[in-house]
């Protein structure tokens, strides 16, 4: 499973010692205790912010501009202090050590290679300065160049080599001291949508053979799916939601979690009644559907119902019994090759999108025509409004 | 693509060759981009290229002793300067080249020429100047007793005007015109007489002169006057040759009456030794040494000048160093480099860390921080230079602190001024806004990313500024430095004003020698050197650090 050339890189961990890790409470690697973060004074980016990743973790800071996600990964890095609240690392608060102390790994958004110096050379700078004689300084640099499939670039500098292969000496750079934990910021922002996806997974890649942390900021969410164990969304100086891909997606805890996070349609209505795991909805129009709740508690509450696309039903015979349905009026058709995407009119939404998978016995509507749709209980989660 | 490509050059698609119509294309672009620039271009070069070429010329043109005194420099090109001193002959040009120098007033300034050579020549020509007209008019009153009509101007005018003596005449035009630069009309109104040329070859010679001189520079009419009196004097050497005295009696032109005249009194005809008379003006033209000196400087150009700029100096034993006590420019150029570099040191020490505030700053405190920097700029260079004046002196502001704070006695107060510790002083200050800009410029684009990439990867600050932000900027340290450096090295005003003695540069000598010994070649030849001095160094310093590594921006 491991690449040969990992080998070496992974063994001499344990062989330097200090790495096993001193648990503190559980397993957490690295933890933020009521961590908050302001610039001015005024207004605080980060609130609150409780997070904790065991060892190993693949977890990924998503949400959009300004929500304080970069903030995080900084303090974590040590560039910026928190203003209150406790980081802790492998057991240790962190708060007054200096960045270079910390020993952590760090892949910036534009690289940030040192023009002046060679691949090699800068690969070559961190182990430089933890004063590692020449020899094996060669060695770990080689050794890392290979592992990103960049043996032959050693010689070059930074400008003379594409985007791609910029990340890659990057990504070696930030591991070849062999970090613990490793902090990306955006690493593959400032690549094309084909490299991008090739980076994602060679990222995961690695970081899984290496067994590092790994902590990744990004806006992207296709790239926080596919690439992670868990991840934090971030809105407003909040996590709004902590959980692993697929618990993110098929239920988002809140509305702007289902916003965020892939496509998702919204109807809005108040609570009829509830009933354990199931409640019933009467929208604004007037029409009635069949919900899960998951952050309303009692009826006559205002909610934000949020189905996905492709859960959208307009086969009646796969509808439960009784099941609630709504009136609708297709008003574009859109053929995308491995799906078909349907917008609708329904219940005052005019944006109405169906996702249907382009099956030898898919239907084709027509625009124009009337059909009637549904869908199971437990995909339609009814969250705050 | 095409079949053509195969085989000849590439043609377009009318059938010219593609290289043509592309040079045809390209050169609209091109002449449309020099008219673009053509009234700077036009600028730079009447402004800058041509008197900078001037300049560099002056350095090595010597045409003034070959101008002076043409016939005598062309006589002693294939003499030894001994033999020279006694040779009759060359003084009787001399005279005559010395007359019509004497005339133009040329002599003085020839004399003041030699006189960077050897001190005392100046002086010499000046004195001869004056005592060259009374031989004239010993030998013109001698003329007048023999018949009063020869010291009328129609008699020297029916004697010399005629025609055959183009040739004689012309030669003494293109010396007069060598020496005044100014430009004869066609008709001089004067033409000579071959005959009277060959009957009286250095009264005609004499004559010519003045004539020319006379329609020339004077633009009289030359019939009516009365010739200098230098013109009596080589009648007199005529006449005293016995082969024109019999020449004499049998002539019959016009004047020959009163020529035959003085040829019976020639008895009481004074003595006509040119050397001896020379010697009795001033025995220095007897002398060697002033005939070497008119012997090494009399080519065209010379490189006296240049040699004279690196404490050298030509002598008729060839190339030598100047004694002890006369060497300075060595000195100065030495001290000039040197200063300039620890100015520009200073000014990288100093400048350094506030461009990188500059960079590094929020935007509202750089900006204040800039126009404080800036600040100077708007001031006049004078009044900077008058200010530090004002600080560095001995009952001056620093002093004065220093003293009531009790650092310095007051009886031992420090020296800061009219010495090269004011000059580095006051010119750090004056250039550090020079260091500064380019430097902001260059940090500006330097991210401040790597610094913090550079510490994530274990780098302590001072790690991390010396090994990864640092050598990002040093295009903007060789960009301020070559700045500084060059701006320094050519600086006048400020090591003038607090430099004395041990502070000024080379180039106030430059300006002193332009504006107060009016010695332009050696300022031509010291700014020449300067100039090689510094190209040579930024030649150095492309070999060294690359000219593609200095950045002024961007």
């Amino acid at each position: 499973m491991r690449a040969t050339g990992l080998a070496g890189l992974t063994s001499a961990k344990t062989k330097k010692g200090g790495t096993v890790a001193k648990s503190s409470g559980g397993n957490a690697f690295v933890e933020f205790q009521h961590v908050q973060k302001s610039y001015d004074g005024e207004t605080l980016v980060v609130k609150d912010l409780n997070l904790s990743m065991p060892k190993g973790e693949f977890l990924t800071m998503l949400g959009p501009s300004g929500s304080g996600k970069t903030t995080c990964l900084m303090m974590l890095a040590g560039f910026e202090t928190a203003t209150h609240g406790e980081i802790m690392l492998d057991g240790q608060p962190i708060n007054n050590i200096p960045p270079h102390k910390r020993g952590i790994g760090m892949v910036f958004q534009n690289y940030a290679l040192f023009p002046h110096m060679t691949v090699a050379e800068n690969l070559a700078f961190p182990l430089e300065v933890r004063k590692m004689g020449k020899s094996e300084r060669d060695e770990k640099v080689k050794r890392a160049l290979d592992m990103v499939q960049m043996g032959a670039f050693g010689g070059r500098r930074p400008a003379q080599l594409s985007g791609g292969q910029q990340q890659r000496i990057a990504l070696a750079r930030a591991l070849v001291f062999q970090p613990e934990l490793v902090l990306m910021d955006e690493p593959l922002g400032a690549l094309d949508k084909q490299l991008r996806e090739h980076m994602q997974f060679e990222i995961t890649r690695l970081a899984h053979d290496l067994g590092i942390t790994v902590v990744y900021v990004t806006h992207d969410q296709t790239e926080a799916l596919t690439m992670s164990d868990r991840v934090a969304v971030f809105n407003d100086g909040r996590i709004q939601q902590l959980a692993p891909p697929d618990e993110l997606y098929e239920k988002p805890q809140n509305s702007f979690v289902a916003q965020f996070i892939g496509e998702n349609n919204t109807l809005e209505g108040v609570i009829k009644s509830i009933d354990g795991d199931k409640c019933v909805v009467k929208l604004d129009s007037g029409d009635e559907i069949d919900a899960r709740p998951v952050n309303v508690t009692k009826a006559g509450e205002r909610t934000k119902v949020s189905i996905r696309p492709e859960r959208v039903e307009f086969n009646k015979s796969r509808l439960q019994k009784g099941a609630h349905t709504l009136k609708a009026e297709v008003a574009e058709f859109i053929y995308m090759g491995d799906i078909f995407r349907f917008r609708l009119k329904v219940a005052g939404n005019n944006d109405f999108i169906v996702k249907t998978r382009n099956a030898p016995d898919a239907v084709r509507l027509t625009p124009g025509s009337q059909i009637e749709i549904g869908w199971l209980a437990e995909d339609c989660r009814a969250l705050d409004a | 693509m095409s079949e053509t490509t195969q085989s000849g050059p590439m043609l377009s698609a009318d059938g010219v060759p593609l290289k043509t119509s592309l040079a045809r294309a390209l050169r609209r672009q091109k002449i449309r981009a020099l008219l673009l620039i053509s009234p700077l271009l036009a600028f730079v070069v009447i402004t800058f290229i041509i008197p900078i070429a001037s300049m560099l010329f002056r350095s090595v043109e010597n045409q003034i002793v070959s101008n002076t005194l043409p016939q005598t420099v062309a006589m002693i090109a294939d003499v030894s300067a001994d033999e020279a001193t006694t040779d009759e002959m060359l003084f009787r040009v001399l005279y005559l080249d010395m007359y019509r120098a004497v005339e133009a007033k040329a002599h003085t300034r020839l004399g003041s020429r030699l006189n960077y050579e050897k001190s005392g020549i100046s002086s010499l020509f000046r004195t001869s100047g004056r005592k060259l007209e009374d031989m004239g008019e010993d030998f013109e009153d001698f003329f007048k007793d023999a018949d009063s009509g020869m010291v009328k101007g129609p008699f020297w005018h029916e004697l010399m005007q005629g025609d055959g003596g183009e040739d004689l005449l012309d030669e003494r035009l293109g010396l007069l015109t060598d020496l005044t630069s100014l430009e004869a009309s066609d008709d001089l109104g004067f033409t000579l007489s071959g005959e009277a040329a060959a009957l009286l070859p250095w009264a005609s010679r004499a004559y010519a002169d003045w004539a020319l001189f006379t329609a020339v520079v004077d633009e009289d009419d030359v019939s009516k006057k009365k010739p200098w009196a230098g013109v009596y004097a080589a009648l007199a050497l005529d006449l005293a040759d016995p082969a024109t005295q019999s020449a004499v009696a049998a002539y019959g032109g016009s004047g020959a009456a009163e020529l035959q005249a003085a040829v019976a009194n020639i008895a009481d005809m004074p003595a006509t030794g040119f050397r001896a008379y020379f010697e009795d003006i001033d025995d220095k033209w007897v002398s060697g040494e002033t005939w070497a000196l008119l012997k090494v400087f009399g080519s065209q150009y010379t490189s006296g000048y240049f040699l004279n700029a690196v404490d050298m100096k030509l002598t008729p034993d060839g190339i030598e160093q100047r004694p002890d006590n006369e060497r300075l420019y060595l000195k100065l150029f030495n001290r000039t480099l040197i200063m300039s570099m620890v100015i520009t040191v200073s000014c990288i020490l100093l400048g350094y860390p506030v461009a990188w505030l500059l960079a590094n700053l929020p935007m509202r405190s750089a900006n204040v921080l800039m126009i404080l920097v800036l600040l100077p700029f708007w001031t006049s260079l004078l009044v900077r230079t008058s200010a530090w004046k004002v600080l560095l002196q001995q009952q001056g502001v620093i002093n004065d602190i220093l003293v009531w704070l009790g650092f310095v006695a007051d009886d031992s107060r420090l020296i800061m001024m009219n010495n090269s510790t004011g000059t580095i002083i006051a010119m750090t200050h004056i250039l550090l806004p020079f260091m500064i800009l380019p430097l902001y410029s260059v940090m500006k684009t330097i991210p401040p990313t790597y610094l913090r990439a550079a510490k994530s990867l274990g780098a302590t600050n001072w790690t991390a500024f010396w090994r990864v932000y640092f050598p990002q900027s040093v295009p903007g340290i060789g960009a301020g430095s070559i700045l500084v450096f060059i701006l320094a090295i050519g600086y006048y005003i400020t090591p003038e004003i607090v430099g004395g003695t041990d502070g000024v540069f080379i180039s106030n000598r430059i300006a002193y020698h332009i504006s107060s010994s009016l010695n332009w070649g050696l300022a031509a030849a010291l700014g020449t050197i300067l100039l090689a001095v510094v190209m040579l160094l930024y030649w150095l310093y492309d070999r060294i650090v690359g000219i593609d590594n200095v950045k002024l921006g961007g």
